[in-house]
């Protein structure tokens, strides 16, 4: 295996291995996919871990994002911060949440959050609402959408409060047969 | 509020670690200040909260740092546990304090550091101190009775030193004043430190039963680090845990087991993590050999994952042609070319004269005639010499076993993945959750291309209003004989086309038969491949057809795509049978001509002897060339050859389709649409899509020729894999340059299985041919391997008896008598049977716990719904029974009352923002409420509602405290 990059420690590598879903290989990838959104930013050597911090705009306009509904969502929800700048670990958190070794309750925990628009640990209506909105660009009518809203309630609420805690979300999504293949991204 | 984040995932941190130590430690450890020092702590305990009442927070603090110094001599080495809890406590009352984070934030550190320092002079001395462990035990032994933990502290496992932890949690939520307390009142503290040793050496004093506590700690911390990648934590989080779990395993893993035992486990130890890194080093390595996942990727990220599933399914096939290639060119063909006699040794492996003179030419070459023909590419090169070389290389019976293997391989790999699919498929066919799916899964989080995103976005949308219209079941049926008439009608068409189509090839095959009688040589390119030339344009053409006619029965996409798929099936399977029965008219011709040449071969002979060497019979053999051998036609390799050209002139037809098809009419669109009437792009021609149905199908098929012909041409498969390897980037790069996403994008989930069922039949039907010819025909007399032989699976038989022992030779024997062979068959199908009916036992059973879990979730909801409207109901009369009073003493009163109902209107409504409501407003809200609910109201008195009305009720003492006020 060559072992010529300078850019973290081996034990360094070993912890995010350790860490995430990712081989050593992989890993490097992303850190140079990371570096290559602000090169100017991001040094090569991570072995004293600088603090970088990347905004929103830079992580928003990855391809592999940028035509995502829910882009900023994701970003909020792996930043540390919560409003969408990343640093080196929150980005490859991101994507090890994000890859296919991830397993059903891991995803199924971070679809919740992505979810929850307004951070209070549950799917309420107006969440829903901003979820369709999002979905279909706005191309629901008013009547149509609440009425899709209160059908994802009515079926997926279990404990009748009105709105979706995660362990509501988590029975329903581990069910879906499309989730584990639609809530990944290769990168 | 990232500062208040960090710190709450802090605290979490010094929870989980805390576990590990508490199974060990805080068992006693608690203990030991509870009891030993109880009064005191007591004492301060009390101290400690009025001070903190008195002081604040900042002296808390300064306490919690200045403590330490106070202990006594057993408790110094103990404390940093505490200190611990104290900062894990601190931490979490952190959540709902942030604002004294800083503060603690530098004390966790310090407390932190601390207990580094401890852990290192734990760890250095190993003393035993029986009296201490006494001490310690006993302690133990109360605090266990002191919390009624039933668990035997010697054997208490992991779950019960859990609890226990978790009530010592509980019980030091008060105890970080007591400490800090305990610690502020004594300031001289640098001794004590250095005391402390002694004391320390605890961990070398733990009996057998704690150390096997200690050593379940590492292991769970060592799960803890693999498992860590699982956890929802921020990968700061995890990062520290997995730092502080490693010290810790690095820290105890050594100082567990004492003397041999000791050795044994530190080598263990060393072995397992060796192990683990080389297990990881396998697993990137694999990850590394995987080829093509970038562009896999790429390809996905820009059309979805249904486009992508294509060039995933061409990487498996990929693989398993490597495997079939590897079989084919190890044991076959290397051998053969190395081992074998050279080429010009014997008649089968010469080009015959007549055709000596055309055997280089390109045109015959690119036939596999000539040169081609007589190498190792085809069975009839092979001799039927039992060992060949000096490894005396079993060739006759190596072709055997590698033409039945690679079948048995691809068997076991089709039906293996199946499998694998199946269960990971297994039960989403319930649509209780249709539109919670709909919501939350039906984003495609891989697209990453524009184009593809208004597709989905698009896609979306409508599926959504389709479900919507479902819901309501107001679906206009329009019209529904005409659908079904056109259903009908399409159907009808494409029968028309698969017969028109077998048809068609059945008449060219015979048309090839009457030419190839009458000598191909007298005919152009087009008569001589014909055959081929016909099914190649029937594959392109009739799809596109299907494709046309299947618009006609408006059917959803989904299912329109399985229909097509299941019409291209059937228009491959008959075109490849109809191929296969004309072959085997063929192979009966040449047969027939193979008797004739055998005939004509003795008098040949006879010929030879009688002419060429009249006088000395008796000398030399006579050298003839090999060339001039008269020999059989070997209709095995007329069937190798056949199949080649198929597959050549196959990939061909892909290829080419693919760059008129796709580039050609991409590079016109672009070009030509500056100087056009109508727009080209979204116009007519437009671009084309990836068609992932028919290039799936392409695929199965051809591995379905490979499987038919690798028998009589052992190159097929490494044609295969030049061809798979070609079309992975000619595709790849005609995907990515010239195609656009799919208007209906699918998800490939699902269809996968599909796939792989389609590959399984066509796998059981390619063989089925392949099976008969071996079994029912006998080989050709002059070549191939098996030549000579009655049957070419004799080949088993003559190893068996020389190669072998005898007694071998006679259990095979016995066991393929037809007594056995009959009893092993009704086994087998016996215990098919019994499988297959447990398995659908299981599976009903599971579709009725699924109904039973259905019914009583609905049942759940339903009786929470009930609770919650009689509530709501209750709540409503209440209020009503409220105003009602209010109504009446307001009409009993004057004009003063109207202010006194804004007043009550306005305390009812407190998020309201109008100051005052009209009576004729709280009238109408009234109003709207059900008649049934307000008769209700009168006849139940309001007091009893109490709980509800309490917001309303008062209205009346207010009222009149305020009319009288007036």
């Amino acid at each position: 295996m060559g072992n010529k990059q300078t850019i973290f420690t081996s034990q360094q590598l070993d912890a995010y291995q350790d860490c995430t879903y990712f081989t050593r290989k992989e890993i490097l990838r992303r850190f140079h996919r990371y570096r290559d959104l602000a090169p100017q930013l991001v040094p090569l050597d991570y072995k004293n871990q600088p603090e970088v911090r990347l905004p929103y705009e830079l992580i928003g306009s990855m391809p592999e994002l940028k035509d995502n509904p829910f882009r900023q969502r994701i970003a909020e929800v792996f930043s540390e911060d919560g409003e969408g700048n990343m640093t080196l670990d929150d980005f490859l958190d991101m994507f090890s949440v994000l890859s296919e070794m991830a397993p059903r309750d891991l995803k199924a925990f971070y679809a919740f959050k992505i979810y929850d628009f307004n951070n209070d640990d549950f799917i309420c209506k107006s969440d829903l609402e901003k979820t369709l909105n999002k979905l279909t660009r706005n191309e629901l009518t008013e009547d149509e959408v609440r009425m899709v809203c209160e059908k994802v309630i009515d079926e997926a609420d279990l404990d009748n409060d009105g709105r979706l805690s995660l362990e509501d979300f988590q029975n329903m999504i581990v069910r879906a047969p499309d989730f584990l293949s639609t809530f990944h991204i290769r990168i | 509020m990232p500062r208040h984040k960090l710190i709450a995932s802090e605290s979490d941190v010094s929870i989980e670690v805390d576990e590990g130590k508490d199974n060990e430690f805080s068992l006693y450890y608690v203990e030991v200040e509870e009891n030993s020092k109880g009064g005191q702590d007591k004492q301060a305990t009390r101290d400690g909260k009025r001070r903190r009442e008195r002081n604040g927070e900042v002296s808390r603090r300064r306490a919690s740092e200045k403590r330490s110094t106070e202990m006594g001599n057993k408790r110094a080495e103990k404390k940093h546990e505490k200190h611990h809890k104290t900062t894990r406590k601190e931490g979490e009352k952190h959540r709902k304090r942030p604002r004294r984070s800083a503060d603690e934030q530098e004390a966790e550190n310090e407390s932190s550091k601390e207990k580094k320092n401890i852990k290192n002079e734990r760890t250095k001395t190993i003393k035993l101190e029986d009296e201490q462990e006494k001490d310690v035990k006993k302690k133990r032994k109360k605090h266990v009775k002191n919390e009624e933990d039933d668990a035997n502290p010697g054997k208490t496992k992991q779950k019960d030193c859990q609890e226990v932890a978790l009530k010592e949690k509980k019980k030091k939520r008060k105890k970080p004043e007591t400490t800090s307390e305990s610690e502020s009142q004594s300031e001289s503290n640098s001794e004590s430190e250095s005391k402390d040793n002694p004391a320390v050496g605890v961990l070398g004093s733990l009996t057998p039963e704690e150390l096997e506590k200690l050593k379940e700690a590492v292991d769970e911390r060592k799960k803890l680090i693999t498992t860590l990648k699982g956890k929802p934590w921020p990968m700061k989080k995890k990062l520290v845990i997995l730092r502080e779990s490693q010290e810790f395993v690095e820290k105890y893993e050594g100082a567990l087991g004492k003397g041999k035992g000791r050795k044994l486990y530190a080598y263990k130890v060393l072995m397992m993590k060796k192990w683990m890194k080389f297990q990881r080093d396998l697993e990137n390595f694999k990850t590394a050999c995987i080829p093509w996942e970038m562009k896999i990727k790429e390809i996905e990220s820009h059309f979805g994952s249904s486009v992508a599933s294509y060039f995933i399914f061409l990487r498996w096939m990929y693989g398993i042609n490597m495997i079939l290639f590897g079989l084919t060119f190890g044991l076959v063909m290397v051998p053969e070319a190395l081992m074998g006699k050279p080429y010009g040794s014997m008649p089968r492996k010469t080009v015959p004269r007549v055709e000596e003179a055309s055997a280089m030419n390109f045109a015959v070459l690119w036939d596999f005639g000539g040169y081609a023909k007589y190498s190792v590419l085809f069975y009839g090169y092979y001799n039927n010499q039992r060992a060949i070389g000096w490894l005396k290389f079993r060739m006759p019976l190596s072709y055997f076993l590698v033409g039945v293997g690679t079948v048995a391989y691809s068997y076991m790999v089709v039906i293996r993945t199946m499998a694998r699919n199946a269960n990971e498929e297994g039960g989403g066919d319930d649509t209780s959750f249709n539109f919670s799916w709909k919501t939350f899964t039906s984003w495609d989080y891989l697209i990453g291309n524009p184009e593809t995103a208004d597709n989905k976005f698009a896609s979306i949308t409508t599926s959504f209003k389709e479900a919507i219209v479902e819901e309501q079941e107001s679906r206009k049926d329009d019209n529904i004989h005409l659908t079904r008439f056109l259903r009908v009608l399409a159907n009808f068409l494409v029968l028309c086309c698969l017969a028109g189509s077998g048809y068609l090839i059945y008449f060219v095959v015979r048309r090839s038969q009457k030419f190839a009688l009458e000598g191909l040589e007298n005919y152009g390119w087009w008569e001589r491949n014909e055959v081929n030339m016909v099914m190649s344009l029937l594959g392109m053409f009739c799809p596109m057809l299907f494709d046309v006619i299947s618009t006609l029965e408006n059917y959803h996409p989904r299912i329109a795509l399985q229909w097509q798929l299941g019409r291209i099936f059937a228009l491959f399977l008959g075109n490849l049978y109809t191929f296969i029965i004309a072959l085997m008219d063929a192979i009966q011709l040449k047969r027939a001509e193979e008797e004739i040449v055998k005939k004509n071969m003795t008098i040949w002979q006879a010929n030879l002897y009688n002419g060429t060497v009249p006088d000395n019979s008796t000398a030399l053999p006579i050298t003839v060339h090999p060339a001039d051998v008269p020999r059989g036609p070997c209709w095995e390799t007329m069937v190798g050859q056949e199949f080649v050209r198929l597959i050549i002139s196959d990939t061909m037809t892909t290829y080419i389709t693919l760059l008129i098809g796709d580039f050609f009419r991409a590079v016109l669109v672009r070009f030509l649409n500056n100087c056009w009437c109508w727009d080209l792009e979204y116009g007519f021609p437009s671009y084309s899509e990836f068609d992932v149905s028919g290039n799936v199908l392409g695929l199965i098929f051809n591995q379905g020729m490979i499987w038919m012909g690798a028998f009589y041409a052992p190159c097929l498969p490494a044609l295969n894999l030049l061809r798979l390897h070609v079309s992975m980037y000619l595709q790849c790069w005609a995907v990515m340059c010239c195609n656009v996403p799919q208007e209906r994008v699918f998800k490939a989930s699902g269809s996968s299985n599909f796939y792989m069922a389609m590959l399984l039949v066509i796998l059981f039907l390619s063989t089925l041919p392949a099976i008969y010819t071996i079994v029912s025909i006998p080989p050709s007399f002059d070549c191939g391997p098996f030549s000579g032989k009655n049957r070419m699976f004799d080949v088993i038989q003559e190893t068996l008896e020389t190669d072998f022992p005898a007694w071998i030779g006679k259990v095979f024997s016995y066991a393929s008598n037809p007594g056995l062979v009959l009893s092993f068959l009704l086994l087998l199908v016996l215990a098919i049977y019994y499988l297959q009916s447990t398995s659908k036992t299981y599976k009903r059973v599971n579709m009725e716990l699924k109904k039973k879990l259905q019914t009583q979730n609905e049942e759940n909801k339903k009786k929470n719904k009930l609770a919650a409207l009689k509530a709501a109901n209750e709540l409503e009369q209440a209020k009503k029974a409220g105003e009602q009073r209010r109504n009446s003493a307001s009409d009993l009163g004057v004009n003063e009352e109207s202010s006194s109902i804004d007043e009550a209107g306005h305390r009812r409504q407190p998020g309201q923002n109008g100051r005052f409501i009209h009576p004729s407003q709280s009238h109408h809200t009234q109003n709207s409420e059900p008649p049934v609910s307000s008769t209700h109201t009168t006849t139940r008195p309001p007091a009893s509602r109490g709980h509800t009305a309490s917001g309303h009720l008062p209205g009346h003492p207010q009222k009149n405290a305020h009319s009288n006020r007036r």
